[in-house]
């Protein structure tokens, strides 16, 4: 058991909410935080970035209770605090909105934000007024329009975010973390969003803000920490940085770009959708689009505009009621992911937990899952080939893993990332279909992703990326599709676009 | 007050290097302490003879654990086991009595003995796989369908049994067809050299196979199975097939073994077969297990069954015996998979 003590202050016109000193953290085979220091202020947001594995979530983590620290101090509003568990940091006005939301989609929206905690009337029956009527008054305070009534399953991703934060706040709290909560957010629910943030900050929350995401950083933070490899690096007020800056103290070294150069050139046309609609998603309808060789087509579209559904139905995962696909001139019947795979068609999909990665299975065997018919002989398979193609795999793609016998889900997002994009590249496909392929990865390996992305479509193969991120798409991608309500809203070239353009296209069949 | 010392981090992280290291190797630990405190008890318990008698007991029941394995790696369970155990040790009994018995059902049937343990264990496995296509194409939970299956066979098994066999114990086998189970290959029991070439079929199947890394892959995420072209259908339909296979060879082996057959024969071993692979550390949550394991588990069950009534332990004390390890192996089993912190 360790105890904080301390009255250490640091005067400042604001006075300090919560004040952490010399936390450190290991875990076997790594020092996860080294003697980090974190002061955030009433009524700010304190930003905190740093590459995957830096330690924010750690640290987070114990600031929460979730963790205990190995040693360290932690003082709220000036009282040395010490949480062993997340219950004690709630009722301390500490709350946590998680990048993956726990919800419990069968239950109601008021249900969900008083779970565990519901007013009683005479001790045994829930005071339903009073949870509806609280809910409405939160709701009103932070300008969220959701019906409290609706079960969450209806909502879409952005409200359920909303109502984590509805809930957060109704701890009456004083710290609000928030790991993530752009990551699947379009630029109109980013933008309510903050509207909510500001609202938290005038009642004089402080927020932590954890984000990849530095362009937003930079519209929403008062103050902004880095950390690295375990170690707080810096932390500046907003205005004394600049996004560069901070890439750079982030990676430890100078990135000059965020974006590599675009050195392929488009050729033929490769892949040619006519008038795909989906079956069990019958928003999506009368899709058509070519792709060319060695040409990187961006999907942009708002939350719900169906750009997940339209890859997976090209890829067969999803049923197609109508439609043709075209590679080369003949007809592909992509039935199946099997089939498709056959057809030398690849499916990175969106949700890497989902239906990603096998958690279970080491990063050997995630990587070979998808190819291993090659690597058959009458259903026995040679182990020599699969360790060949692995660790070449490991090497070309700069995977960072101490073995490839490690189990995937030891291994931080960037690197299952990598490890998945690996699966498909042994497969040897002509067409990728990426589903933000750069989803809650750090800025150093979200580079050697576009840089990967653009070799491959310098060796002629032809790309689909999609991408919440709108500088990604300008900055990647050679034209972008717009999605707008399960239809194609318009295609229009990078180089001659821009993000006006393209939001406005985003809301055409709204 | 305190900050904890370097050499304070170093003891906590060693200690928990060795308790993971326990953890992780339970299921060996608890065989050799029941065995430790079996010959403590009765030295003459350590004897060949008296392991031979438990591998070769426990090898019938191996076998069925090995089938089981693969459909609850699957995140399934199968409850007709006893009753494919029943089916195949009728039908296959029925085939194969001797030909001077007076009371002979099939009359002058003559077969070499490894014609109707083929066609039991096809037999079985046909119907294990339409299991497979219940569950996959009908999307019935392996709970169901097989609970439903071991209705369905036990009727049958007993409609047979009935009209067929005259509803009484199917005995007097000939030969031929109890030494396939009771004989020895130079001392070495024959269910032994069963058993063993069987664990190195599934061993290999498991870690060598394709068949195996896609069974794996399902069993950890069905959906990243599906995109990475795992054909499940097929897969699980297999699966099902090969336990199927297990079930028939089993129950031929295990009416060889003991020389008769009802219809009531194998009750309640699916229970005994989950519980061995339970023990043995594959998941009912799917996607973890090995062969080894599967193996100690059982082992550890025929243990149980043989030496603690060696050392004259009430019977009915050995199922609170083995009710107490099965959960305390789950236990510890739950420990490495809930995420620490």
């Amino acid at each position: 058991m360790i105890y904080l003590i301390g009255d250490k202050l640091i005067m400042d016109n604001n006075p300090v909410l919560l004040h952490v000193e010399k936390v450190s953290k290991a875990f076997p085979g790594v020092q996860a935080l080294d003697k980090v220091n974190l002061t955030v202020q009433k009524g700010s947001v304190h930003a905190l970035v740093g590459e995957n594995g830096a330690g924010k979530s750690t640290l987070m983590k114990c600031i929460f209770g979730i963790y205990h620290a190995d040693e360290g101090l932690m003082e709220l509003e000036g009282n040395p605090v010490n949480f062993t568990d997340p219950k004690q940091a709630l009722d301390h006005g500490i709350t946590m909105v998680h990048q993956e939301l726990n919800q419990v989609s069968r239950l109601r929206v008021m249900d969900n934000i008083w779970l565990g905690r519901f007013p009683m009337k005479n001790g045994i029956v829930i005071d339903e007024k009073k949870v509806l009527e609280d809910t409405k008054k939160i709701f009103k305070d932070l300008e969220i329009n959701i019906n409290p009534l609706l079960k969450v399953e209806k909502l879409s991703v952005s409200d359920r975010q909303m109502i984590e934060i509805a809930k957060a706040s109704s701890y009456n709290a004083k710290i609000i973390v928030m790991d993530e909560p752009t990551s699947s957010l379009s630029e109109k629910e980013v933008a309510h969003l903050f509207k909510v943030i500001r609202k938290l900050k005038e009642k004089g929350c402080g927020i932590i803000y954890i984000s990849h995401k530095l362009e937003e950083i930079f519209s929403i933070a008062d103050e902004v920490s880095v950390m690295r490899d375990g170690k707080m690096i810096s932390t500046k007020n907003i205005e004394d940085i600049n996004i560069d800056n901070v890439i750079t103290l982030m990676v430890g070294r100078k990135l000059d770009n965020r974006f590599p150069k675009k050195t392929n050139t488009p050729g033929d046309v490769l892949l040619e959708i006519k008038n795909m609609a989906l079956v069990y998603s019958p928003l999506v309808k009368d899709i058509s689009f070519t792709l060319r060789k060695g040409e990187i087509l961006g999907i942009s579209g708002l939350e719900g505009s169906m750009r997940t559904q339209i890859v997976e139905g090209i890829f067969g995962y999803r049923t197609r009621e109508s439609g043709k696909i075209f590679v080369n001139g003949k007809e592909c019947r992509n039935n199946s992911p099997e089939t498709s795979i056959k057809n030398k068609f690849a499916l990175l999909t969106e949700e890497r937990k989902n239906n990603g990665i096998f958690p279970g299975m080491s990063v050997k065997d995630n990587i070979s899952i998808s190819n291993l018919e090659k690597y058959c002989k009458l259903g026995v398979i040679n182990d020599e080939k699969v360790n060949k193609d692995v660790s070449q795999v490991i090497k070309s793609l700069n995977v960072k893993t101490p073995s490839d016998k490690v189990m995937i889900r030891n291994l931080s997002g960037g690197n299952q990332q990598k490890v998945i994009f690996g699966r498909w590249m042994l497969t040897s496909p002509d067409i990728l279909l990426l589903d933000e392929p750069t989803r809650g990865i750090d800025v150093g390996a979200k580079y050697e992703i576009y840089q990967l992305i653009i070799e491959l479509a310098n060796e002629g193969k032809g790309i689909i990326m999609i991408s919440s991120e709108m500088p990604e798409l300008l900055g990647v991608s050679n034209r972008i599709l717009v999605m707008s309500n399960g239809q194609i809203a318009g295609i229009v070239n990078t180089e001659e676009t821009n993000q006006e353009e393209i939001l406005r296209l985003a809301a055409k069949y709204l | 007050m305190v900050e904890l010392t370097k050499e304070d981090i170093e003891k906590k992280r060693k200690h928990r290097v060795i308790k993971n290291r326990l953890m992780n190797n339970a299921i060996y630990i608890v065989l050799f302490v029941l065995i430790v405190i079996i010959t403590l008890v009765d030295p003459t318990f350590l004897s060949i003879n008296n392991f031979k008698f438990i591998f070769t007991q426990a090898s019938t029941r191996m076998i069925l654990a090995l089938g089981v394995s693969g459909i609850i790696v699957l995140a399934g369970c199968d409850l007709a086991i006893g009753r494919f155990v029943g089916l195949s040790a009728v039908v296959s009994a029925s085939m194969m009595q001797a030909l001077d018995n007076p009371n002979i059902i099939f009359p002058g049937l003559d077969l070499p003995v490894f014609i109707p343990i083929l066609l039991v264990v096809l037999l079985c496995g046909l119907i294990s796989m339409i299991d497979g296509i219940i569950v996959t194409k009908l999307s019935v939970t392996a709970f169901i369908a097989t609970l439903g299956m071991s209705m369905i066979l036990y009727g049958a098994t007993s409609t047979y049994y009935e009209k067929v066999c005259g509803a009484a114990p199917i005995g007097s086998l000939r030969t031929s067809f109890t030494s396939f189970a009771q004989g020895d290959f130079f001392g070495v029991p024959n269910l032994i050299i069963y058993a063993t070439i069987i664990i190195a079929i599934m061993w290999f199947i498991w870690n060598k196979t394709r068949l195996g890394r896609n069974l794996f892959a399902i069993g950890n995420n069905v959906e990243a199975a599906k995109v990475s072209g795992v054909n499940i259908t097929k897969t699980i339909i297999i699966i099902y097939l090969i336990a199927g296979f297990l079930y028939g060879f089993a129950g031929a082996l295990e009416v060889g073994r003991t020389g008769s057959a009802t219809n009531n024969m194998g009750n309640g071993y699916e229970l005994d077969a989950i519980a061995a692979c339970v023990v043995g550390g594959v998941s009912l949550m799917g996607g973890v297990g090995n062969i080894f394991g599967i193996v100690v588990g059982v082992i550890i069950f025929q243990v149980i069954n043989y030496g603690l009534v060696y050392i004259s332990v009430s019977p009915y004390l050995l199922y609170i015996i083995k009710g107490a390890i099965v959960i305390l192996a789950v236990a510890i089993d739950a420990q490495k998979y809930v995420t620490r912190k």
